[in-house]
């Protein structure tokens, strides 16, 4: 299944490309990776999603944590979590087909970025499956070109842990079958 | 020395010494324990190598930075220190890959330290400019790219820390060549490592405690698996005392050798490939095993479909993506291996495993019997003899074996009787050719008492052999037993089992060692008769200088038994005639 990673990293140069570079060694797939500032200048924030059985989610986790500029690493898949991709959707449009196209996205709460004599931009955020059935939809009108920025996440409610608190909390893990400490 | 200031001949407003990068390089390493380095000069390491005059740090000049990285390794195995190597830019960095890679896959903590072409020239190209951070990325435990003065110390002192604590492994600081030529304020309390992302002090849940303790109560037939981590973590003694108050035998892989006295009556030796056919029939009949600092490699577990099925698992590992990796476990500790055996040694039960250490002792029949001397002499030297005589001449000392990669290896591992730990060392993980030569240098810098033993093959040998001459320079009293049969044997024998005895690419046309050896300065003989090799070693023993001796070996002998790759653990292949193995004790 899909697991959804979130990784705090220190904001240093080389640090995104350790952290790709574990996962290409160790052979676990990315299906989508997202870095990007945080509220705290020093951190950046990584949101990976990787196809893994639990074994190896966790393993994937403990790996991550071996790396000297990983300071949190939080895997959310079981947690109530907001999941947000955002796409840029140009699709062909013509007089016949335009209101059509803007009916859709209108629904779907997609923004018109851009109208054209021959397309429409739209710009959707939401889940992935959102995203996915909007495209299937626009599909039969011409895609001309479609970008993804691949899910960011966030926990629910004041969840989240913090990355001092984390750091308390090492011993902590036991999920059943193996007790262990990250 | 003419050029020689003291230390912090200017100083800053804020009173602090204004100094180079480069002296605040040595002035670092001086301060973190260092004595010595290996190294070899170049271009954009050559300010720190002009700063050295200023160090009381003893440099070692190798013959190739491959060797360098071999001997910090070894240094750093024989003594638990961290090992330092030095290196230029470009080739001289590369060249040290092998070696980086050797001490990842065998946990060993060294630092090296490259030159870098100028800051401003990064990523143009420049002249023996290669991005060795890059490139050593997947095989350090981390790195550093320094590009300017002022960042010197604290790389210095995380990397001297990250390659020490947790689980050990090898670190690299990269220096820009302006960064070591410009100067700044040294200021080492400021550079105390600060690190939020490192944590390498885990300790285990308390509930897996309870769970594992559950599990050591109900075995019938447990087995201790001790590797390395326990040297690593310095818990012989607690290994050695919770075996003896649980009465659980142990079996060792084969960095795990000499971490429990090979003589102590719950030693059951050598598990794994070429381990005794009933050590790996007891692991599995077992019903728990107890992995203590050892990752379940596949070299000692056989194919994982069948291995030691009706055995609960504890995990006792530092590294918790250890867990799991291999061999599913039941409960996992993760943490310092002393510290939880500490904790566990209290809460342990005495027990006798009587039925089970004679169900043991009956797996062993005749085969348990490894001593050789009785043996008649049939006029043919075999590599057996060599190392078996070499263990009795040498036992009473404190010696280091340092062995290269292959049957001699194995042959080592088998009738080397190792009672202290750090007294072998051998590249087990990477399984490194090359490697014994320079990290019986490496061990004989750090222990100059003990007396180092290089078993090499003719092979491995000639990979490295160049650091004959770092021997020689540094006048190192180091013994090389060149173990020559002629052939990459290792490899010929398998070709033996699984290619149709096909020895492509595997007979070797070799040089004279004696002549070489001499054309070194080196005191070499040749020995190819059984009745000459203890005199060779007592030879050896009692000359001043480095001696090698050439050990002229049956060509085709072959090393028993063997689980053949990806077969299980109990499938061993057999010696056809059992001469050897079954010779009467002493």
């Amino acid at each position: 299944m899909l697991h959804t990673i979130v990784v705090y990293v220190e904001n240093k140069p080389g640090v995104l490309s350790r952290v790709v570079s574990l996962f290409r060694r160790r052979a676990f797939n990315i299906d989508s990776l997202t870095v990007g500032r945080t509220e705290k200048p020093e951190v950046s924030r990584m949101t990976i999603v990787t196809e893994a059985d639990e074994d190896q989610s966790r393993r994937i986790v403990a790996n991550v944590y071996k790396l000297v500029n990983v300071l949190l690493v939080d895997d959310v898949t079981h947690h109530p979590a907001l999941l947000r991709d955002l796409a840029l959707v140009k699709v062909a449009a013509d007089r016949e087909t335009r209101s059509k196209i803007l009916e859709l996205a209108n629904v779907f709460r997609a923004r018109v970025l851009d109208i054209a004599s021959d397309s429409i931009t739209v710009e959707l955020t939401g889940g992935e499956e959102k995203v996915d059935r909007l495209l299937e939809l626009l599909n039969p009108f011409g895609l001309m070109e479609v970008v993804r920025t691949g899910i960011v996440a966030m926990r629910r409610g004041a969840k989240s842990p913090s990355i001092t608190a984390k750091v308390k909390e090492i011993g902590t893990v036991d999920d059943g079958t193996v007790s262990y400490s990250v | 020395m003419s050029g020689k200031k003291p230390i912090g001949d200017d100083k800053a407003a804020s009173g602090k010494p204004v100094m180079t990068g480069a002296r605040i390089l040595w002035e670092c390493l001086e301060r973190e324990g260092v004595k010595t380095v290996f190294g070899y000069p170049g271009g954009a390491i050559l300010p720190a190598y002009d700063a050295l005059q200023h160090s009381s740090i003893r440099h070692i000049l190798v013959r190739h930075e491959q060797g360098a990285t071999h001997m910090a390794d070894g240094y750093a195995r024989a003594t638990g220190a961290v090992g330092v190597a030095v290196a230029t830019s470009g080739p001289g960095a590369t060249n040290m890959v092998t070696g980086i890679a050797t001490a990842m896959m065998d946990s060993s903590p060294i630092v090296c330290i490259t030159g870098q072409v100028g800051s401003k020239l990064l990523g143009s190209d420049a002249f023996q400019e290669t991005d060795i951070t890059g490139v050593t990325q997947p095989i350090t435990k981390h790195n550093y790219l320094v590009t300017r003065a002022d960042e010197i110390a604290h790389a210095v002192r995380e990397a001297m820390y990250v390659a020490k604590s947790g689980r050990p492994g090898p670190v690299l600081i990269d220096i820009t060549k302006d960064a070591q030529q410009s100067s700044c304020e040294f200021d080492w309390e400021a550079a105390e490592p600060k690190m939020r992302g490192y944590r390498p002090d885990l300790s285990p849940a308390k509930g897996a405690y309870d769970k594992a303790l559950e599990l050591i109560r109900a075995a019938k037939r447990p087995v201790i698996l001790a590797g390395h981590g326990i040297s690593i973590s310095g818990a012989e003694h607690e290994v050695q005392a919770f075996a003896e108050k649980t009465c659980i035998p142990v079996a060792m892989t084969l960095l795990g050798l000499g971490h429990l006295p090979a003589s102590h009556v719950l030693n059951l030796g050598m598990m794994g490939m070429h381990g005794e056919a009933w050590v790996n029939k007891t692991i599995q009949d077992a019903d728990l095993l107890l992995a203590f600092g050892m990752r379940f490699d596949d070299r000692v577990t056989g194919t994982l479909k069948t291995y030691a099925p009706n055995a609960k698992k504890i995990h006792v590992d530092i590294d918790p993506a250890e867990i799991n990796k291999n061999v599913k476990v039941d409960v996992a500790l993760v943490g310092d291996l002393r510290k939880i055996l500490l904790e566990l040694l209290p809460r342990v039960d005495s027990a006798n495993h009587t039925d089970w250490i004679e169900h043991i002792h009956s797996l062993k029949g005749d085969t348990a019997v490894r001593d050789i001397q009785g043996l008649p002499d049939n006029g043919h030297l075999y590599a057996a003899h060599v190392i078996n005589d070499l263990w009795r001449e040498t036992r009473e000392r404190e010696t280091i074996i340092v062995t290269d990669v292959g049957q001699h290896q194995m042959w080592e591992a088998q009738y080397y009787k190792h009672e202290q730990p750090r007294s072998l060392i051998t590249s087990g993980g990477l399984g490194t050719m090359g490697f014994a030569l320079p990290a019986a240098i490496g061990a004989k810098v750090a222990r100059p008492d003990a007396e180092v033993w290089v078993v090499v093959g003719d092979g491995g040998f000639q990979m490295t052999m160049a650091e004959l001459a770092t021997i020689v320079q540094e006048k190192l009293k180091v013994n090389i037993a060149i173990i020559n049969n002629g052939y990459l044997g290792m490899v010929r024998q398998w070709q033996e089992f699984f290619y149709e005895r096909n020895y492509e690419a595997t007979p070797l046309l070799n040089p004279n060692f004696v002549k070489l050896g001499e054309a070194f300065g080196i005191r070499s003989m040749l020995i190819d008769k059984r009745a000459d090799v203890v005199p060779a070693v007592r030879a050896a023993h009692a000359h001043e200088g480095p001696v090698l001796i050439d050990f002229k070996v049956e060509q085709e002998d072959t090393v028993y038994p063997m689980v053949a790759a990806g077969a299980a653990l109990h499938e061993m292949i057999r010696r056809p005639n059992p001469l050897v193995e079954t010779a009467e004790d002493e």
